[in-house]
C-alpha cells in the first residue's frame, strides 16, 4: 500500500516545529506501525537527510516507550494496543496519516515525536510504593489478600506509563496514570499504612507539574493500551478526600 | 603443571586435564557443605560501619530487575547511589516483558519442592555447566524474593483463600512459579522501581535517564567510574564511584532479530571485557521455541508468547516436504507431531533448547510451514475439542489476541504458526562468587554476568536471578570490597577519565564522519543472520570458521561505509545505535571462538559434530567440564583462553534426558 504521512518535525525544545509531508511506497500490511517508521527512516539516511525521532523500545506493548498520536489518536485509536503493536492492515491504501507527539504542558518536546515523561517518574517518586525495605518482611503467605481485591489491584497495576492518557485528554491531566497506582496499593493490605500520605503527595506533584483535572470526559480510559478503567480516578478523588478530613500527611 | 593457558587457536589443545583451575580465576567459593557456605560468606565480609556507608558512592548501570533492586537496596544501606539507563525512565528496562513467572523453592504446594530440588534442578537444566555453590544460594534467597515482592505490594495472583498461587512452568514436576497473570516481570519491575524511586525521593539515588554508559574507566586497575554520553544533548561526561556494579542485561540483539527490546545492547559490558573483565561462555545463548514467525524483511523485531502455550497446544508439521495444503485439509495421518514421537514422555513440554532444535531440524527439511517456510504449527483444536473454546479463551485469550495482532490470523479457526528466536544469553561477563569480575571493584549482575545458568536456563529463573542478586547478594558482598580496598583519592579530572573521554569523542567524531553508503540497520540485519546462520540453534566446525572470516571482513566494511546522518551534541537515535553495533561486531567474533573452541554440545550450544545416535546434545565432561572466561588481548582474533573448572559435590553428572 502507499500512504502519505505529515510528520511532526522539530529539532529540539527551543525551535519551533512543522508538519513535513512524506510519500511511502509499498508498505505492507504485515508491518508494524513502527516498522513502517523505520522503512521511512532507512529512505531519509540514504537521501542524506536526518530520520524521525521517536521513543520506542520493546515493541511488544508492555514497556510504554512508545507513543504517537496518529490522525488524532493516541496510540492510532485501535482499542488497547501500542503504537509498536499497531499493523498497518488496519489503514487503507493511498490513506494520509498525520503524527504527531503527546502534547501536555508537562510533556516537553524533546525531538520531533519524542516528549520528557519524567513528570510521570516525579509522581511515583512522591509516594507510589510501599516504604519497605529489602530483608526482615514476614512471609509472603502471612499476608493473605482477597482475590477479587488482587485482580481489581492487577487491573490497575497494568498501567506502562506511557501517558497517552495525558496526550488524549483536553485538559491534559494525569489522573488516569495517578490514579491507577493509587488504587493498585491501595487496594492491597501492604498499602494501607501509607494510603492517605501517598494519596496527598502523589496528588499535590501532579499538580506542580502541570498536569490538568479530570471533568469526566473518559478519553483516558478509551485510548490506554491496557484499559485501566476510569473508575481509579473516583478512587483517588475518595482517597484524598477521607486523607483530607482525617488529617493524614 | 601451569597456571596459565595462552590458547588462542581455537580446537587445539582442549584435551590437557583440567583438574585444576587457573589462577587468575579464584572463585572465592567459601569451604564448607553446600547448605552453609553462603551464611559462612555473609558472616566472613567485612561490615561497613552504618554511619561510613554515606562516605562510599556505588556507581549501577542499568534499571531492570538487577540494577533498579541493586539501586534501590545500596541506597536503603546507607551508601550513595548513581544509577544509569538509556530509556527515558528506570521503568521501561526489558525485565519489563518476562512473561511467565518467577520460581521460588515456598513448597507451598505440599508436592515435594525443597532448596535443593530448585538447585537439582537448575544445576540440570543448565547441563551441568554451572558453578555448584552459586545455584545452591540462587535457590536459597529464592524465598526472601517472594516474601521481599509481596511485601512491596506486587499483586502476585491469589487462590480463593486469599493466598499466593503457583503453577508449574518450563516442564518443572513442582509447582514453584508465582506469577501476576502474563505480566511478572512487568509487576516484579514496577516493585523494584518503586522502591528505586522511594530512594530518588530520599536523594540517596540519583537517576541518570537517557544517559548511555560509553566506556569503563580504572585507576590503579580498580574500576572507579565510566564516562557517558548523555543521550538528549550528546555530552560526553564522566561519573566516579568507589565501585561500578554493571546491571546491564545480555546480548541477545548481536543476531539483529530477538525477543529483546531494540534499545538491548552489549556495549556496557563490552567496553569492560575490552578493559580487562573476562567474558564467560559468550557461546552459551538460548532460543525461545515459541515465537512468532518473521513475517518479511522489515522485521524489527520477534515476539515471544508464553511457552505455557505448550500446555495445550500440539507442535506439528506436514509429512511431506512441499505439502502446502491449508492446515484443515491436512489429515491426521499425513502430519508429524514431532515432538510427541521422539519425546513420548515430555512431548510438547520438551526443554526449550531440544524443542528449538527439532523445530530447525523440520524446517531445514523443507517441511517448515507459512512464508519462507520457516515455521511449525502449535495447534489447540484437540485442547478445544477436549476443553471447549471458553476454556481456551480464559486461559489464553491475551496471548491469542497478541497473536492475531501480529499476525491478522485468527488462532481458534487454524493453528498457529510458531517459530524459534533468541531469548536470552547465559554468558556474560566472568564473576566470583561475591559477582566481582576479574577488575577489582566491578561487580556484574542479573543477565549480564555469566551467571547461575550454566548452558541453559529454565523457564522464570531469569527474573529469581536478576532480583537474588540485586536485593540479596551484591549488598552483601560489595560492603566487602569496599572496606578492603584502599582507593587513591581522585575527582574525575583525573587523567584516567580525561583520557577516556577523548578516546570516545574521537570514537563518535569518526563514526560520524564516515558518511558511505549503508544504514547502521543494513550492517546489523547482515551480521545478526551471519551469527544466526553460523552460531545459532546448530553449530558446526565449518560454518563457525566461515563466519570468522566473514566477521572481520563485515566489520572493516562497516568502518568504512556506515552512513550516520546528524550531529554528536544532539539527541541522535542512528550514532547511538552506530555505537552498539560496532561492539556487537567485536562480540559475534568471541561468541564464534567460544563456539568453535567448544567441540561438545551443552544445553544451548550445540555442535553437530558432538551428538548421540539419535541426535540428542552429547556433552564431553572430561575435557569440557569448565566456565571458558576469555581475556582481551588487543586483538580480536586472538584472545586468551582461561579456564574454571567445574567440580560437582553434590548432584551426579548425567546425560539429560526428555524420553
Amino acid at each position: 500500500m502507499n500512504l502519505t504521512l505529515q510528520v511532526w518535525r522539530q529539532k529540539n525544545a527551543a525551535t519551533p516545529g512543522k508538519y513535513v509531508t512524506y510519500q511511502l511506497a509499498d508498505v505492507s500490511p504485515d508491518m508494524s506501525f513502527l516498522e513502517m517508521l523505520d522503512v521511512l527512516n532507512q529512505e531519509l539516511i540514504l537521501k542524506g537527510e536526518e530520520p524521525i525521532a521517536f521513543d520506542h523500545d520493546c515493541r511488544e506493548g508492555i514497556c510504554g516507550a512508545c507513543g504517537v498520536v496518529i490522525n488524532g489518536l493516541a496510540h492510532g485509536g485501535q482499542r488497547g494496543t501500542t503504537a509498536c503493536q499497531l499493523h498497518m492492515r488496519h489503514f487503507k491504501d493511498g490513506e494520509t496519516l498525520t503524527l504527531e507527539p503527546w502534547r501536555a504542558k508537562a510533556f516537553p518536546v524533546i525531538k520531533d515525536l519524542i516528549v520528557d515523561r519524567s513528570a510521570l517518574d516525579r509522581i511515583i517518586q512522591a509516594g507510589g510504593y510501599v516504604s519497605v525495605s529489602a530483608g526482615g518482611v514476614p512471609d509472603a503467605n502471612t499476608i493473605a489478600v482477597p482475590k477479587e481485591n488482587a485482580e481489581k489491584a492487577m487491573d490497575a497495576a497494568a498501567c506502562i506509563g506511557c501517558g497517552a492518557c495525558v496526550a488524549a485528554c483536553p485538559n491534559a491531566s494525569a489522573m488516569l496514570f495517578t490514579g491507577a497506582k493509587i488504587a493498585h496499593l491501595g487496594l492491597l493490605p501492604q498499602g494501607q499504612i501509607e494510603r492517605g500520605r501517598r494519596v496527598i503527595h502523589m496528588v499535590e506533584q501532579m499538580d506542580e507539574e502541570g498536569f490538568g483535572g479530570c471533568t469526566n470526559i473518559g478519553e483516558c480510559t478509551a485510548v490506554c493500551p491496557k484499559e485501566i478503567p476510569l473508575d481509579v480516578i473516583a478512587r483517588m478523588n475518595r482517597d484524598l478526600l477521607v486523607a483530607k478530613i482525617t488529617g493524614a500527611s | 603443571m601451569t597456571t596459565t593457558d595462552t590458547t588462542t587457536t581455537p580446537g587445539v589443545d582442549v584435551r590437557r586435564p583440567l583438574e585444576f583451575t587457573d589462577a587468575r580465576l579464584n572463585a572465592r567459593i567459601p569451604t564448607g557443605p553446600i547448605e552453609k557456605k553462603w551464611e559462612q560468606r555473609q558472616f566472613d565480609v567485612k561490615l561497613v560501619n552504618p554511619t561510613n556507608k554515606r562516605r562510599y558512592h556505588v556507581i549501577v548501570v542499568g534499571s531492570g530487575l538487577a540494577g533498579a533492586s541493586a539501586s534501590a537496596t545500596l541506597a536503603e544501606l546507607g551508601y550513595n547511589v548513581s544509577c544509569f539507563c538509556y530509556q527515558d525512565s528506570p521503568r521501561r528496562a526489558h525485565s519489563i516483558a518476562a512473561q511467565g513467572g518467577i520460581n521460588a523453592a515456598k513448597n507451598y504446594r505440599n508436592d515435594g519442592d525443597s532448596i535443593f530440588r530448585l538447585f537439582y534442578d537448575t544445576v540440570k537444566g543448565g547441563d551441568f555447566r554451572a558453578r555448584e555453590a552459586n545455584v545452591y544460594r540462587l535457590a536459597q534467597v529464592s524465598n526472601n524474593i517472594i516474601d521481599q515482592c509481596v511485601a512491596q505490594g506486587v499483586p502476585f495472583a491469589r487462590e480463593y483463600s486469599g493466598l499466593l498461587d503457583n503453577r508449574s512452568f518450563g516442564g518443572a514436576q513442582v509447582s514453584r512459579t508465582f506469577y501476576a497473570r502474563g505480566q511478572t516481570g512487568q509487576q516484579l519491575l514496577l516493585g523494584a522501581y518503586q522502591a528505586l524511586s522511594h530512594q530518588i525521593e530520599l536523594g540517596k539515588v540519583k537517576m541518570f535517564p537517557r544517559t548511555e554508559m560509553l566506556d569503563l574507566v580504572l585507576i590503579d586497575g580498580h574500576a572507579r567510574g565510566i564516562v557517558t554520553r548523555d543521550m538528549v544533548t550528546g555530552k560526553i561526561e564522566s561519573h566516579i564511584g568507589d565501585a561500578v556494579v554493571l546491571a546491564t542485561g545480555g546480548y541477545s540483539n548481536v543476531f539483529y532479530l530477538s525477543t529483546n527490546a531494540k534499545g538491548c545492547n552489549t556495549s556496557a559490558i563490552w567496553r569492560a571485557h575490552r578493559r580487562g573483565a573476562f567474558f564467560a561462555n559468550p557461546c552459551y545463548t538460548q532460543i525461545h521455541p515459541t515465537c512468532i514467525p518473521v513475517s518479511g524483511d522489515h522485521q524489527s523485531k520477534l515476539t515471544l508468547m508464553s511457552e505455557s502455550l505448550r500446555n495445550d497446544g500440539r507442535v506439528w508439521v506436514p509429512k511431506q516436504a512441499g505439502d502446502t495444503r491449508p492446515p484443515p485439509q491436512i489429515p491426521e495421518e499425513d502430519r508429524d507431531y514431532y515432538l510427541e514421537r521422539k519425546y513420548p514422555s515430555f512431548g510438547n513440554l520438551a526443554p526449550r533448547d531440544i524443542s528449538s532444535r527439532a523445530a530447525k531440524e523440520v524446517c531445514d527439511n523443507g517441511r517448515g510451514v507459512g512464508p519462507g517456510g520457516l515455521g511449525v504449527y502449535l495447534d489447540f483444536t484437540d485442547a478445544m475439542q477436549r476443553l471447549g473454546e471458553a476454556a481456551i479463551r480464559e486461559r489464553y485469550g491475551n496471548l491469542f489476541d497478541m497473536y492475531e495482532r501480529i499476525t491478522g490470523e485468527n488462532p481458534y479457526a487454524q493453528p498457529m504458526r510458531i517459530y524459534p528466536a533468541v531469548h536470552y544469553t547465559m554468558g556474560g561477563l566472568w564473576v566470583d562468587y561475591d559477582l566481582m569480575s576479574t577488575i577489582p571493584g566491578l561487580f556484574v549482575i542479573g543477565e549480564a554476568n555469566f551467571s547461575d545458568h550454566g548452558a541453559n536456563r529454565l523457564g522464570a529463573s531469569a527474573l529469581m536471578q536478576g532480583l537474588a542478586d540485586g536485593y540479596f547478594i551484591l549488598p552483601y558482598t560489595i560492603g566487602d570490597y569496599l572496606v578492603g580496598s584502599k582507593l587513591a583519592k581522585a575527582d574525575t579530572s583525573h587523567a584516567a577519565f580525561r583520557e577516556v573521554e577523548s578516546e570516545i569523542q574521537q570514537r563518535v567524531e569518526r563514526l560520524l564522519s564516515i558518511n558511505g553508503t549503508r544504514t547502521v540497520d543494513s550492517f546489523h540485519r547482515e551480521l545478526g543472520k551471519l551469527v544466526w546462520d553460523e552460531c545459532g540453534m546448530a553449530r558446526n566446525d565449518t560454518g563457525l570458521r566461515r563466519a570468522l572470516a566473514r566477521i572481520p571482513e563485515l566489520r572493516a566494511e562497516f568502518w568504512e561505509n556506515v552512513k550516520v546522518p546528524g550531529e554528536g551534541n544532539d539527541l541522535n537515535q542512528e550514532l547511538e545505535k552506530a555505537g552498539r553495533v560496532a561492539d556487537f561486531f567485536e562480540l559475534a567474533e568471541l561468541m564464534c571462538l567460544d563456539a568453535l573452541h567448544r567441540t561438545e554440545s551443552c544445553g544451548g550450544h550445540f555442535r553437530e559434530e558432538s551428538q548421540t545416535e539419535d541426535g540428542e546434545a552429547q556433552r564431553d565432561d572430561e575435557k569440557f567440564s569448565y566456565v571458558a572466561a576469555w581475556e582481551y588481548t588487543g586483538k580480536l582474533e586472538a584472545p586468551t583462553l582461561h579456564r574454571e573448572h567445574l567440580t560437582f559435590e553434590n548432584v551426579k553428572l548425567q546425560q539429560r534426558s526428555y524420553k
